[in-house]
């Protein structure tokens, strides 16, 4: 995961609300077996409609966006993140996101900003035509105007974000744990173990609806 | 603190705790594992770019569902017909070889078990009440309904699990979802849901995971709570959960991978102790009147635009929030509706009959009660799919094809078809569908397609009218 510590530039000052994944990246595009160049699938029911704001020329190529309420809701689909990574987009900041969205998000080293929304609103304001920027050392959103908004990181999710560290190999070290828990169920809950159910049965041999 | 009343989620998390962080987040186990071809291969590619294993590819069932055509999957030589395809095709391929490589237990596209995967973790008995259980997709909430923490995780989470067997998580808040009361003539479970999400919001449950409680919710069957846990994700919640009874036990008992014997005793005793103890608090509690509840359906583009079916098209003006009435204002242009239009005078152009929410063999039944000596209304298109090869074996069984198939309706072969246009069963352009699934997004069903989310009764008498209809009005109360 590339590291990211700060982020200043343009932002698309959006402020939709409720985008749901479906509208981020649609299903059609699901159908590949790789990450890579989900970024011209992304926004295509928006950027249908002329004028929209994802082919104005004042915000492209923008780092960040501004989003409503509910960011990311829907389908649990990480081609959402990427599709946005592959646009550019490295900060999404709105008053609230989706869980899922917001986990998919941090694996892919795009930050989720959760500020209130009359912050939201005047960084639509001014990212109209000044740029934005995103710190994640102080956790900060500042603008050329001397605001100032202040945000919450989990400091996991900062530490991995801020270092690009990979978190299935953190997990992967603490093995012994892991071990340890899967002994105690083999102990106490042994018809949790998947070795039982298989071997009563196969998946073929039918059942009840 | 040990006597202390916990709720049924604060019970599962505490015995999948592997280890707590100083941050308050833990490393959670995951007790079992659904996969299928859409969010899987990057996860698979991951793990061979990293030398990386599966740790338990016992815990682990895959089944593909979202692309797979629902057309016949053989020639009438019995034959495998090939998939038209190529990116669905090689998304298969890459199921197939992905589960042989890491040595995963398939259910492939031509096995009699075969199905959407939600339908299919439940009826194989993989879903089992206290487990923990993931899937790279939103509806894995549905599991919720036999008392497992289910949810949905992005591809990443999906290579960690299959890596790990666990996953970094924080606590979620808890939220009561109190439904009692008897539902009227005509209401199923499917209302129950989006009467759920019309209150909540689509964002009201976000942070939380729900338990859905009350009399209602303990009088229903496991199909109706499945649908109910299945759109808890409508509202938000990344989970709901139902506590496990007798007619979860009665319904897991004998199922192909459910425990058997002396395990099955030891598992259910085990599962008594989870219901939320009296007195255990929530961080929020909401209630619902089952009595209150008419047939409902969407009329907008986001599942918390509920209304009933014998209501209008409503006024974005009556909203007090603006970012609302701007929302209402741009799903009516888009659904093609003005406000003030009776429901019921809106006419469709599709029906469909399927999906994780409502494809069931209940699902089946009550539609087929309302088309069963009808026809499908000029100009409509109609299609059913079961929701597994089993589901759809019980209804030939209980000839439910030939009511359908008598009636206009098309009989389909299982999979996630319509409900999210990536596979040939897709709404065109314009065009408006009754549809039993869970999204009514913008595009969801097919670009441009206009969706209006329903019970499968309710859809059943949109095809047969030919328009958005009560089916109060069709169907006698017997």
């Amino acid at each position: 995961m590339q590291p990211v510590t700060h982020v200043s530039g343009k932002a698309y000052p959006w402020g939709q609300k409720n985008v749901d994944t479906d509208v981020i990246i649609p299903a059609h595009w699901l159908k590949t077996i790789t990450r890579e160049g989900l970024g011209k699938g992304a926004f295509e029911t928006v950027r249908a409609v002329p004028g929209n704001i994802f082919d104005d020329p004042r915000y492209a190529g923008s780092p960040m966006l501004i989003a409503g309420d509910n960011f990311g809701c829907g389908s649990s689909r990480e081609h959402a993140a990427w599709a946005l990574a592959d646009m550019g987009i490295r900060v999404v900041l709105a008053p609230s996101f989706s869980d899922i969205f917001s986990g998919n998000a941090f694996k892919n080293g795009i930050v989720a900003v959760v500020l209130p929304q009359d912050a939201i609103d005047r960084l639509i304001e001014v990212a109209q035509d000044q740029p934005i920027t995103v710190d994640l050392e102080t956790m900060t959103v500042t603008t050329p105007y001397q605001d100032r908004f202040g945000f919450e990181l989990d400091a996991f999710r900062r530490q991995c974000l801020m270092e690009g560290l990979d978190e299935i190999g953190l997990t992967l070290a603490r093995d012994t744990q892991i071990s340890k828990y899967e002994a105690g169920v083999k102990e106490h809950r042994p018809w949790m173990s998947g070795d039982r159910a298989h071997a009563s049965t196969s998946v073929e041999s039918g059942g009840r609806t | 603190m040990a006597n202390q009343p916990r709720t049924l989620y604060e019970k599962i998390w505490a015995d999948h705790v592997v280890e707590q962080r100083d941050d308050g987040t833990c490393l959670i186990y995951i007790d079992r594992h659904l996969v299928h071809e859409v969010t899987s291969p990057q996860a698979f590619s991951g793990l061979r770019a990293n030398g990386r294993a599966v740790r338990r590819p016992d815990l682990t069932l895959a089944v593909p569902d979202h692309n797979l055509p629902t057309t016949a999957r053989r020639d009438a030589a019995g034959r495998p017909l090939p998939i038209a395809d190529p990116e669905s095709a090689a998304q298969l391929d890459a199921l197939t070889r992905n589960t042989a490589d890491f040595g995963i237990d398939y259910i492939d596209a031509l096995a009699p078990a075969q199905g959407i995967v939600h339908v299919v973790g439940p009826e194989q008995g993989f879903t089992l009440p206290g487990t923990t259980l993931v899937c790279g997709d939103s509806h894995t909430s549905a599991h919720g309904a036999l008392g497992a923490l289910a949810f949905g995780i992005g591809t990443s989470e999906v290579e960690h699990v299959l890596a790990t067997q666990t996953l970094l998580l924080g606590r979620s808040k808890t939220m009561e979802v109190r439904v009692d009361g008897t539902l009227g003539f005509g209401v199923s479970a499917k209302d129950v849901a989006l009467a759920i999400i019309g209150k909540l919001g689509a964002a009201g449950g976000t942070g939380y995971v729900l338990e859905y409680t009350g009399s209602t919710i303990r009088e229903m069957s496991i199909e109706g709570r499945l649908t109910i846990a299945n759109m808890s994700i409508e509202a938000g919640a990344r989970a709901g959960l139902v506590a496990p009874d007798e007619t979860t036990f009665a319904y897991l008992k004998g199922r192909p991978m459910a425990p058997k014997g002396a395990d099955w005793d030891e598992a259910v005793a085990y599962w008594r102790t989870l219901p939320s103890d009296p007195g255990a608090v929530y961080d929020a509690v909401v209630t619902i009147d089952a009595a209150e509840i008419a047939p409902l359906l969407t009329w907008g583009t986001s599942p918390e635009d509920v209304v009933p079916i014998t209501g209008v098209v409503p006024d974005p003006d009556s909203f007090a929030d603006p970012a609302k009435r701007d929302a209402a204002r741009k799903s009516l242009a888009y659904m093609g509706l003005t406000a003030g239009t009776a429901m019921q005078d809106v006419g469709v152009d599709y029906v469909f009959i399927g999906s994780c929410t409502n494809s069931r063999i209940e699902d089946l039944r009550a539609a087929a009660k309302v088309a069963d000596g009808r026809h499908v209304a000029d100009g409509v298109t109609a299609l059913v799919v079961p929701g597994s090869g089993l589901v759809k074996a019980q209804a030939e069984a209980e000839g439910l094809d030939h009511i359908f198939i008598s009636a206009g309706f098309e009989w389909r072969e299982p999979g996630c078809s319509m409900c999210l246009a990536m596979n040939p069963d897709k709404v065109p352009p314009g065009q408006r569908c009754a549809s039993t699934s869970n999204r009514n997004f913008v595009g969801r069903q097919g670009p441009g397609a206009r969706t209006h989310l329903v019970s499968p009764a309710m859809a059943a008498a949109a095809a047969v009218t030919g328009r958005l209809s009560d089916v109060r009005n069709l169907v006698t109360n017997s």
